[in-house]
């Protein structure tokens, strides 16, 4: 058995999928934010873990016969409801699997299956924990700050319609953005190296697009600053049946969704993988 | 209701799902990934594709060689509610011969399957790919143990049923069918190959009319049980393969969708689900 993780960053999922229910859908820009209630499962999934969602109907039989395999997402919030857990999941439309998913409208099923996988690890005694997220991946994230509540959170997006993910966050997170349109026209890792320049106690966690997370990692290991990185690969299962969602690790594949998908830095020799960020 | 071998790992499943996994274990029997003789990392990813109604893989038979699955993976799998049928592939001949001995020699081992999907070193050729090979292999590894033996067929073969049919001749007590198809997948922006392997092997509901005319005639040519699979989701689709002649049917691909698969398909099976 590999890496053997603190019990408490995996909560284990029951063996079978089950049916939730969409409960809401917020626009919010270039995202949706669905919420679901989730009836049946366990009501204490850890910050960085994942559930694999597939839509009840329509998931198989559309437009080139696509989705077919379930999507793994990170929730970006967890909260106790009177029937269950009300989870909230962040997504776009990018592909065949999003695009299904930003249809679903409240009342419709959704299939869950989790959580799933590793989360973040609590910081060490005496770190001051650094929130870094980019786009999409803003969702582990925001759901650690409700954790970490006095963490700082730093946000990267490409524009103002991604930027709306960002009122999700309390505090007043420091928002980048590619165009200027809002917050400073900057990459979010120049405002990570300014918070590591004034913060030496730091301990990152960051989750994004690959080419963000490798820079967050070169950041944090010339500075040896420890940082927990939360990947993304393409995954069929999300439960270590298929091998597909490996990636390279200084100790050889580690499998995202048993091992990871919440990684040390120091564990990658690069976080830019083949087929990452696809 | 079996695994099709190497779509469930059940180390890996139990620590995702803890003991629930022992308590409601969704197979029959369970078959082992591939063990090859030495340890194997798998191919560089990516590894996967989804494609209209199924899935490529290159995963590239990643296992920690016999030595370390006999002494790390062998007594977790003991562990499961079910009888364990370890499949094994070999470069050679003697090497296949060996590892089904090295399995045959554990109490915990109730069957072997052997892998032919893989190229013989001393000919070049696929071993399950021409009946006279697979006989030869057949007639090297019948001798080295009394349980049953398996034949996982490929379905890249010219004549599957004549390759059953040199199985059968040469002492397997069963096939079982169809391993995954060739396919491959472009990177829809640079059109350069997408698996880190080149290609890889279709599965899924987009092969399921293949396999079963695969299983319908391999289960005419040979008189031992022929264990069907390919693109299963549902009863129905169980109930077809049984009329078709499989004496029993695995699942692969749908349970990446539902751990559970293998018992929900198991349940619609018992409950009557009837074909077409």
């Amino acid at each position: 058995m590999k890496a053997a993780a603190p019990a408490d960053q995996r909560t284990l999922a029951p063996p079978e999928r089950r049916l939730a229910r969409v409960t809401g859908v917020e626009r919010l820009g270039a995202y949706r934010l669905l919420s679901v209630l989730d009836a049946d499962g366990p009501t204490d999934p850890r910050p960085g873990q994942f559930y694999m969602l597939a839509a009840e109907h329509g998931w198989g039989g559309g437009a080139d016969e696509r989705p077919y395999l379930p999507r793994a997402f990170s929730h970006a919030r967890a909260s106790a409801a009177p029937d269950g857990l009300g989870l909230q999941f962040l997504l776009e439309d990018v592909g065949p699997g999003t695009h299904r998913l930003s249809e679903l409208s409240p009342g419709d099923g959704l299939w869950l299956l989790g959580p799933l996988g590793i989360g973040f690890r609590a910081p060490a005694p005496g770190a001051r924990p650094l929130l870094v997220g980019g786009g999409i991946g803003a969702a582990p994230i925001l759901c650690l700050q409700n954790e970490l509540p006095k963490a700082r959170a730093l946000l990267g997006f490409r524009g103002a319609e991604h930027a709306q993910a960002a009122a999700l966050f309390a505090g007043d997170p420091h928002i980048a953005t590619d165009d200027g349109s809002v917050g400073r026209r900057e990459l979010v890792t120049e405002a990570l190296a300014r918070a590591l320049d004034s913060e030496p106690r730091a301990s990152v966690y960051a989750c994004g697009p690959p080419a963000m997370l490798e820079a967050v990692r070169a950041l944090c290991s010339g500075r040896g600053v420890p940082a927990q990185l939360a990947l993304e690969s393409g995954m069929a299962c999300g439960y270590g049946a298929c091998f597909g969602c490996v990636v390279p690790t200084r100790e050889g594949y580690v499998r995202l969704c048993v091992d990871g998908p919440v990684l040390d830095a120091a564990a990658l020799e690069t976080a830019l993988f083949p087929g990452a960020g696809h | 209701m079996l695994n099709g071998s190497g779509t469930f790992d059940a180390i890996a499943a139990r620590r995702a799902f803890g003991d629930m996994l022992l308590d409601r274990f969704p197979f029959d029997a369970f078959v082992s990934k591939t063990i090859t003789a030495e340890p194997r990392q798998g191919n560089p990813p990516p590894r996967l594709w989804e494609t209209p109604a199924g899935l490529i893989n290159s995963i590239g038979l990643p296992n920690k060689g016999l030595d370390g699955f006999l002494a790390s993976d062998l007594p977790q799998l003991a562990e499961l509610p079910v009888p364990l049928v370890v499949s094994v592939m070999g470069f050679s001949r003697d090497e296949l011969a060996s590892l089904a001995g090295a399995a045959c020699e554990r109490d915990e081992v109730a069957m072997v399957e052997l892998n032919v999907s893989c190229p013989n070193v001393e000919t070049g050729l696929i071993m399950g790919a021409d009946p006279d090979e697979t006989a030869r292999a057949l007639e090297r590894v019948r001798p080295v143990t009394d349980r049953p033996l398996i034949v996982k067929l490929t379905p890249n073969a010219n004549d599957p049923a004549a390759v059953a049919r040199a199985a059968e001749g040469a002492g397997a007590d069963a096939v079982s069918l169809i391993n995954t198809l060739k396919g491959t997948a472009l990177h829809p922006r640079t059109r350069a190959a997408w698996l880190g392997a080149g290609s890889g092997g279709v599965s899924g509901p987009a092969v399921r009319a293949i396999a079963l005319e695969q299983v319908r005639s391999v289960a005419a040519a040979v008189e031992i049980p022929v264990i069907g699979m390919g693109g299963i989701a549902s009863g129905r689709h169980a109930a077809e393969f049984m009329a078709a002649g499989a004496a029993a049917v695995a699942v692969g691909t749908e349970s990446f969708r539902d751990p559970a698969a293998g018992a929900r398909i198991a349940a619609e099976l018992a409950g009557g689900a009837a074909p077409g």
